[in-house]
């Protein structure tokens, strides 16, 4: 439980086996995103391609996980279908506590079941059972037949795939306990290419806590830090979404395909309007007194006379800022219809939103038809963004085949590169300006997460380019650090390196509360090294021109300052994978 | 002496804090199982969640069908355990109508002791303290 060593269970669907593992290397790699990078370092091989049988699917847990609150979160770690590379992804759910009440580290899986295949494990049990009568079932339906059939209500955790990760769709998401994703770069796909439909963990162990009054202590001032004080106030109130009505003030807001940046419909979609008229209730990931899970409803008459059905829905800024502003969708109620239908899918909401704007701009300009759409793409039409949904999850026909795997693939196949809102994968809801784009377009894992450039963009109008990339490698070994623990990234207000080493400490982990930066540092340098070695080139990445044609609350975008970040921030991260 | 209540399950956000500070807290343990009350999603996530603790139930069957004699009453509801005397046979479990009672792989009976400890960490004030109300006469209260 609390050890100097990993123990990692690796799973091998082909001969339906499995085996526990000890792994040396605490010290160094921490564990999550350090985890994984060692994990994948050992049993992946980067010159072949993603879906290669032996290939391993990662998903790794930290030593603060389950001890104190917010450390939540599990890294998956893979090769990503998106671009054949290295990749990382992150959700919370039950996902973490499972894991580690199931006394494991990291779950390894390899290989590729002959059949569609369910894996349940637990700190006393291993199968592999067949679900052949899943293959092809959405999401919910899914998840209803997997809780029928495994025990163990709430203090289990579910991630299963939908069509999309059935189909290989590189924005396919691996759904965890209804509400939470391993949502980017396609992780869904890897599961579906291993005929693995499914995962239960059932977090059923029982450990000792350190001994004394120090840890309980420690516990109690973190409890009381999260919750009796502003510092998550932002997550527990109106949440993620509070960003959208700021960003569309700031002018950077990505609406439309990214047309504009400001709009005065978006206020319909603010977060406070969904808090008035959607919200039912909050959730929280396992061990998260916070509860930042936004739950929505969707009610719909589906039949005369009075015949309605009701669902619920999570969102969040993303997701809003996906299948609303992006698509030109000013009403909650189908704001939340789309992410629903994404949910069934399978699919990331953020890339498959962005994607279909990317198509809804191609149709307008005649580069593709309704032939290719199979429904008339319109900005601000709901109703064909939910069927255009079931489409792409589906891989209906050659043109959602293509788009599945991407906006810039289908630009190289229809035309409209230019247009294509891409930053290494479908942009995040930012158009803040020229650091936001550098940042995702050449962050680790493409996310708006790896560094806060969205941030930095808000509060500097200068153009300081050093300063800019110092900004950004400073704060993506900032995250590396709590994504080795694996905390939720929304605490890292709370969580400081100096509170960060207090918690190692109180249970034992010496060494590593002394060596924080260098640990991270570490670890960030062999995920570059990873990703570098699975084909990325950081000098080669280039940012779209609609891009460029934006106007923020700085004015009209910067195209040479925007082509200067990019190339000094390329350059540093360069020197990482060496 | 007061007993706890889960009084308000329908604003629980499912963050199990209070289990995991039962375990902690007061039986020494990381666990969501070794606890005194057990958070359990109610038919799937959309739905909501439930506690399972213990009710005060008086009488009590896991009292009476203990066969040793470790479950006694508790003064003000619920019920002590002296682990000493318990046998690890699981009736206790087993009489229970709420399935309040965690029995772990070696048989030690987890129950609620009314502490009321986990209380502070309910981000949501799900749950209180409350002086047990007098048990009601089975013909009614005016029977």
């Amino acid at each position: 439980m609390i050890r100097d060593v990993f123990r990692v269970l690796k799973v091998d669907l082909t001969v339906r086996k499995g085996e526990i593992l000890t792994v040396e290397g605490r010290d160094e790699v921490v564990g999550g995103s350090g985890l994984a990078a060692k994990l994948f370092g050992k049993f992946g091989d980067p010159a072949r391609p993603w879906d290669d049988p032996g290939q391993p699917l990662i998903f790794a847990i930290g030593p603060l996980t389950g001890f104190f609150p917010l450390m939540s979160k599990t890294v998956c770690g893979f090769k990503s279908p998106y671009h054949d590379q290295y990749a990382e992804s992150h959700a919370g759910g039950r996902s973490a506590l499972s894991l580690r009440l199931a006394d494991l580290d990291a779950l390894v899986i390899t290989g590729r079941a002959e059949r569609p295949v369910c894996l349940s494990l637990g700190s006393r049990h291993l199968d592999i059972k067949d679900v052949s009568y899943l293959w092809g079932k959405d999401l919910h339906t899914t998840g209803k037949t997997l809780r029928r059939l495994h025990p163990g209500s709430g203090h289990r955790s579910i991630w299963r795939i939908g069509p999309a990760g059935e189909n290989r769709s590189a924005m396919a998401c691996i759904n965890v306990d209804t509400y939470r994703h391993f949502g980017r770069l396609g992780a869904g796909a890897v599961m579906g290419s291993k005929r693995l439909k499914a995962i239960v963990v059932q977090g059923d162990g029982i450990f000792p806590l350190p001994e004394g009054k120090t840890y309980p202590a420690l516990f109690q001032r973190i409890h009381d830090l999260l919750t009796e004080t502003q510092m998550m106030h932002k997550y527990h109130n109106l949440g993620t979404p509070v960003n959208m009505a700021v960003l569309n003030g700031l002018s950077s807001l990505p609406i439309r395909n990214l047309q504009r940046t400001t709009d005065p419909d978006m206020d319909r979609i603010s977060g406070e309007r969904f808090a008035d008229e959607t919200l039912a209730r909050h959730m929280a990931c396992a061990g998260c007194p916070v509860g930042c899970i936004h739950v929505g409803f969707v009610r719909e008459k589906f039949m005369e006379p009075n015949q309605y059905l009701y669902r619920q829905v999570s969102y969040d800024h993303e997701p809003i800022f996906a299948a609303g502003a992006m698509l030109g969708v000013d009403n909650p109620f189908e704001v939340l219809a789309i992410i629903d239908e994404s949910e069934k899918a399978g699919l990331d909401i953020m890339s498959a939103g962005v994607a279909l704007a990317w198509a809804t701009e191609a149709l307008e300009k005649g580069l593709v038809t309704e032939k290719e759409t199979l429904v008339p793409l319109t900005f601000g039409h709901a109703g064909a963004f939910r069927t255009a949904m079931r489409h792409l999850g589906d891989g209906a026909n050659p043109f959602y085949q293509v788009l599945a795997q991407g906006a810039a693939k289908a630009a190289q196949v229809y035309g409209g590169s230019d247009f294509a809102c891409v930053l290494g994968q479908e942009m995040a809801g930012y158009a803040t300006g020229e650091v936001f784009f550098t940042a995702q377009a050449l962050g680790f894992r493409h996310s708006h997460l790896d560094s806060g450039g969205y941030s930095y963009d808000q509060k500097h109008e200068e153009k300081n380019v050093d300063a800019a990339v110092d900004f950004l490698v400073r704060d993506e070994a900032d995250r590396v650090c709590l994504t080795n623990m694996v905390c939720c990234l929304f605490a890292r207000e709370v969580y400081k390196p100096a509170l960060l080493s207090e918690c190692l400490e109180s249970l034992g982990y010496k060494t590593l509360a002394g060596s924080l930066g260098e640990t991270a540092e570490r670890v960030r340098r062999m995920r570059w090294k990873l990703r570098m070695d699975t084909g990325f080139d950081p000098i080669g990445v280039r940012i779209p021109k609609r891009f460029t044609e934006i106007v923020t609350w700085k004015g009209p975008l910067d195209a040479a300052y925007l082509d200067s970040l990019r190339s000094a921030y390329a350059a540093r991260i360069a020197a990482f994978g060496v | 002496m007061k007993t706890l209540v889960a009084s308000r399950m329908e604003t629980c956000i499912g963050c199990h804090s209070c289990s995991l500070a039962c375990a902690r807290l007061v039986h020494r343990r990381l666990s969501w199982d070794t606890a005194g009350i057990r958070i359990a999603s109610s038919g799937g996530l959309s739905t909501g969640f439930e506690a399972r603790l213990c009710l005060a139930c008086d009488p009590a069957p896991c009292a009476d069908a203990c066969p040793t004699g470790a479950y006694t009453l508790r003064k003000g509801g619920g019920v002590v355990v002296r682990k000493k005397l318990c046998i690890r046979c699981g009736k206790c479990a087993a009489a229970c109508p709420v399935s309040a009672i965690y029995l772990d792989e070696t048989g030690e009976p987890f129950v609620c002791i009314h502490c009321g400890r986990c209380v502070e960490f309910c981000p949501h004030e799900c749950l209180s303290m409350i002086e047990a109300p007098a048990p009601a006469a089975f013909g009614g209260r005016n029977s």
